[in-house]
This record gives structure tokens, C-alpha cells and sequence, in this order.
């Protein structure tokens, strides 16, 4: 049987400085931007006596960071592997998560999470974190200066930044059948998890060569398969850096989606992929795809609002995605049918495979009536809307700016929570899940000991925590499997100490 | 593609209620327009006063 798929996401943000009333501030430096908000927030936690450490943050434990470890097989020798920023501002949070500066951007990577349920409640816990820090920065910045963030993936000038997905597979799956079955998925799942785009950012292509897009980035992807995340995307990422026992797990990091706006859109990003993933573990599938030029076969997807031209297949045949995609919820039924559905959780797996159902009728029969679901269909209607009413072309810079608003995430300006767009979760489970971790994966050691003994705590990472209890040696406690240190795993046994050190000499004593 | 077929058949026949269905759609997408203009009405007074400003410089560094 399938292992079981805890998941989470890692978004990055856009991010600019703005002199209030004034407009951008042209001189920012989004690094030191970033990192201004990150503190704001752990700074503000501290103010409020809810630290997450010593000296009111814990720091990141970069000890086991391997992404150079390229899963085709050990280091790459070749290829760009993206480099561990340590210098950086980096916070773990009591939810479980991680906060932190990568590159020029804030990123927010939610903690481990059973189901994709979880993952898009921590995702929006997520933003929320994002937000609050928005509102607490200019606290510690010059008179007059504000930061605004925003969840999307592209600055429509060729610069693009990344949503990406994590999930747990077994080592034993051979690598070569994940890459064939999850290109599949991955070239064709846009048309209900693209968030939607004014032009194109090809290189070399005028912008308005194109009015709308579903995808913000089908355009970054240049390879099929390959290490890098910033240069020559891939569809398939072969990052190998399981941050689990790498004897049993692999983690699969997959960096081409889209950031959504829409909880719908989000919940079936991760469901339909995890469910998936679990039918190729188990070696389910019945049918696979092998498109004859899968890069060309994105960006037609991607730019086929019509979601009825053919794409070629490797074996001259042709297929529309929306045909792929309802064989792929064909062999996703009938795995719930053969195995079950335990490997993604009963329930959330269910759900996933209704509303993946009701969304591809909503897209072959009227893709308006899904509205209020799929983000790239809210956004094509209120901007052609806004096009038509004021008889603009689509290389206006009030439909751009549109598209950029839309992914603002400030409540009073995001396009996006105007649209009427569907929620699956309960504003109070957000605010909750800003502070506390999910209690079935490992998170939930890893958020309980930091609410706490911050003090205690160095330094942590998704695979271990270490503890400073005034012994002669720091104490690490490996948290190799992600299914373990849940509640009901130690639980009873964190209700039982009081102290880090009566922690730590139980777990040795274990 | 028996599961879609089989979800297609499961389906409501259409007899006699053809007309009643057809009229649903359009009921159901003048409520869609009506809601479009409501929301275009009231959209200027959130937009970004300077569109072409803020999107000029709107402007990231690559990331991941």
C-alpha cells in the first residue's frame, strides 16, 4: 500500500515597499523588505510574550540540507543546485512552520499535514500570517512606509516565483514511472488550478501576443525533467532531500503550480495530486500519457481558454486536457474502489474526488459557471467584464494592475475576495492554525515543544529539534518519520514533563 | 471512459423538462451578469489609483 501522503506547500510572495500615499517606493530592496517582515512578525509575537526563542526566534538548523541531491542519483554534478541561504532571517513558528526570507522573497512553507483539507487550512493560515505582518511592519520601518504582499507567481516582466508542493512518497517507487504519470497531471491540472493571466512572458514574445492565459507560470518552464528551480524549470523536479528516513521515503518537490487565491482551487491542487500520487505508488495506473513535446503542450494548454484544442500525443494520437484530466479522475475512482482511500485520509479523499468530478462537468459543460471556484475563470470574468464596460484592449494597464490586485492579500484590497469565490474552511480553524499545529504528523511535536520551551530550543528543522538544557552538550531529537510525534503519539508523554530537560531524559529513556 | 460515461448516464433524463432546464441556465446566468455589473460598479473605488505607475513598478527578482 501507498505511504501515507503528508503534504504541505511553500509559497513565495511578491513583495514591495510602498511610501504611503505616494506610491512605490522605487529604491527598496525587496531582500531587506523581506526580512523586515519576517522579524516584524516573530518581533511582535515576542512583543505580545507569544516568542517562538531565544533571542525571540529559533533559528533554522541547516545541518541535513541537501538540495543539490538530485533523485535520478546523488549530488548532481552538473546541474545549477539552488543554494542554502543561511544568512538569512529564518523563524519556526509554534504551527509548525517555517518563516523565512529565500532569495528576494518572504516564503511561508506550511508545517507537515495529513490531507490536502490541512494543508490549504495552514496555507490560509499562511496568509493570514503574511498579513499580520503587513500591519505590524512599519513599526519597525521609516515614517511613511508600508510593505504589501501578494500570492501570485509572476511580476508580468518575466520574473517569476514559485508555489511549491511537497509530498511523501515510498523510496521503493521507481523514479522513471512518477515522471511519466506525474507529467501528465501536471501539464493538464492547470485548467482548474491556473490562477490566470493578463499576456504572455515568453522570451522574445510581445506581452499582448496574447490577451489572457489560465497559467501564471506555464511560461518559466524550459525542461522536462531536471534539479533546478530558478533557471530551466522542469516539470519534473528531481530535488532529492527527503527530510525523512530516506531508506523508506522520497519527498517529491513539485515546483510548477500556481499560487491560488481560491480555496477550491487550492484544496484540489493538493487532493487531486496526492490522490494520484498514491494510485502511482500502488502501481494503479491503467493508462499512461506520453505527450509528444509535453513543454509545447503546457503552454498550448495554458493558453487555450476554449479548453478544446487537441494536444499531440508521442504516439500521433491527440487529446484535449480535459480528456486526460477525466482519465485520470477515471483511475483516481476506481483506486478508491480497489484500495481505498486511507493513504490520503477516508474523508478529505471523498471529497476530492467530488468536487475534482464536478469541476471537469463545470469545465466541459460551462466554464462561467465555475466562477467561483477556479481562479483563472474569477479573474477572465471580472477583468473581461471591466474590458468590456470601459471597451479597453487587453494590454491596458488597468486590466494588468487588475490581475496584479487580484493576488493582494489585503482583505480591503484583493480583487480576489471580491469575486465571490467559494471557502472551505472556517475563519476561526485559520486563526487557530496561526498558532497551532496539526496534531497528526510530526508538526505537532515539533509546534507543541516550541509553544513550550522556545527558550530550550536552538535550533530546528523539518527532521529534528535541538535542545539547549544546560547540560555540557546540545541535545538533538531526530524526528526521521513524519507519520510519528503526532498527539496521539506523544501526547501523554509531553502532558507529562514540565521541563525540556524532563523531556529529554524521557525520550532517552525511551 | 466508462466512469464518465457511467456519471453521465446517472444523470436526470431529459424528457418533457427540456424547456424548463433550458430556462435555468439563463436564469441562473443573468443572475451571474447582474452580480458581474454590481461588483464592476464598485470596483474603481478599490483599483489601484494609478494603474500604469503600479505596474511599472511592480517589479521582482526571480525566486525558488
Amino acid at each position: 500500500m501507498a505511504v501515507p501522503i503528508v503534504c504541505g506547500i511553500e509559497t513565495e510572495y511578491g513583495i514591495i515597499v510602498r511610501n504611503v500615499g505616494r506610491g512605490e517606493s522605487p529604491e527598496s530592496n525587496p531582500m531587506a523588505a523581506s526580512s523586515t517582515l519576517v522579524s516584524s512578525y516573530v518581533s511582535d509575537l515576542a512583543d505580545h510574550g507569544r516568542g517562538v526563542g531565544r533571542p525571540h526566534r529559533v533559528g533554522w538548523d541547516f545541518e541535513d540540507e541537501t538540495p543539490a541531491n538530485d533523485a535520478r542519483g546523488g549530488p548532481s554534478p552538473y546541474s545549477y543546485a539552488p543554494e542554502v541561504e543561511s544568512h538569512l532571517v529564518n523563524a519556526v513558528l509554534t504551527n509548525g512552520s517555517r518563516y523565512y526570507v529565500d532569495h528576494a522573497h518572504p516564503e511561508l512553507s506550511t508545517p507537515e499535514c495529513r490531507t490536502a483539507l490541512q494543508a490549504l487550512l495552514y496555507d490560509r493560515a499562511g496568509e493570514e500570517i503574511l498579513l499580520h505582518s503587513m500591519r505590524v511592519a512599519p513599526n519597525w520601518m521609516q515614517p511613511g512606509q508600508e510593505i504589501v504582499v501578494y500570492k501570485n507567481n509572476s511580476d508580468g516582466k518575466g520574473q517569476s516565483y514559485g508555489c511549491h508542493e511537497n509530498y511523501m512518497l515510498s523510496r521503493g517507487l521507481p523514479f522513471g514511472r512518477l515522471v511519466t504519470n506525474a507529467t501528465a497531471h501536471f501539464v493538464t491540472r492547470q485548467i482548474y488550478c491556473g490562477a490566470g493571466k493578463v499576456g504572455t512572458e515568453l522570451p522574445g514574445v510581445r506581452r499582448d501576443a496574447v490577451n489572457f492565459q489560465i497559467s501564471q507560470r506555464a511560461d518559466f518552464f524550459e525542461e522536462e525533467v531536471g534539479l533546478e528551480t530558478t533557471l530551466k524549470r522542469p516539470i519534473i523536479n528531481t530535488r532529492d532531500e527527503p527530510h525523512a528516513d530516506a531508506r523508506k521515503y522520497r519527498r517529491f518537490h513539485v515546483i510548477i503550480g500556481d499560487a491560488n487565491m481560491s480555496e477550491v482551487a487550492t484544496f484540489l491542487k493538493l487532493g487531486t495530486t496526492a490522490l494520484w500520487m498514491a494510485v502511482i505508488d500502488d502501481d494503479a495506473v491503467d493508462r499512461t500519457f506520453h505527450f509528444a513535446r509535453p513543454i509545447p503542450a503546457l503552454r498550448q494548454i495554458s493558453n487555450d481558454l476554449s479548453l478544446s484544442e487537441p494536444v499531440e500525443m508521442a504516439d500521433g494520437t491527440t487529446m484535449t486536457a480535459l480528456e486526460i484530466q477525466w482519465e485520470i479522475f477515471r483511475m483516481c475512482s476506481a483506486y478508491a474502489e480497489s484500495h481505498g482511500l486511507e493513504a490520503v485520509g477516508e474523508d478529505v479523499g471523498e471529497m476530492v474526488l467530488d468536487r475534482w468530478r464536478l469541476v471537469l462537468e463545470g469545465l466541459e459543460s460551462d466554464p462561467m459557471s465555475l466562477a467561483g471556484q477556479v481562479d483563472w475563470i474569477a479573474k477572465y470574468r471580472l477583468l473581461n467584464g471591466y474590458r468590456e464596460r470601459h471597451d479597453i484592449d487587453w494590454g491596458d494597464a488597468r486590466l494588468r494592475a487588475m490581475d496584479l490586485q487580484y493576488h493582494d492579500i489585503r482583505p480591503e484590497k484583493s480583487l480576489a475576495r471580491r469575486v465571490g469565490l467559494e471557502t472551505l474552511t472556517e475563519p476561526a480553524a485559520v486563526q487557530a492554525a496561526m498558532s497551532s499545529p496539526p496534531e497528526d504528523t510530526r508538526a505537532w511535536f515539533r509546534g507543541t515543544c516550541l509553544q513550550r520551551f522556545a527558550d530550550d530550543i536552538v535550533a530546528a528543522n523539518w527532521d529534528s529539534l535541538v535542545f539547549d538544557t544546560g547540560g555540557s552538550s546540545l541535545r538533538r531529537v531526530p524526528m526521521l518519520e513524519p507519520t510519528r510525534g503526532t498527539k496521539e503519539h506523544v501526547g501523554e508523554l509531553l502532558d507529562s514533563v514540565s521541563t525540556a530537560a524532563e523531556l529529554i531524559a524521557k525520550l532517552g529513556a525511551t | 471512459m466508462p466512469e464518465r460515461e457511467q456519471i453521465k448516464k446517472s444523470a436526470p433524463a431529459r424528457t418533457e423538462e427540456t424547456e424548463v432546464e433550458d430556462l435555468a441556465p439563463n436564469e441562473s446566468g443573468s443572475k451571474i451578469k447582474a452580480e458581474l455589473d454590481d461588483l464592476l460598479d464598485e470596483i474603481d473605488e478599490v483599483l489601484e489609483t494609478n494603474a500604469e505607475d503600479f505596474v511599472k513598478s511592480y517589479i521582482q527578482k526571480g525566486g525558488e
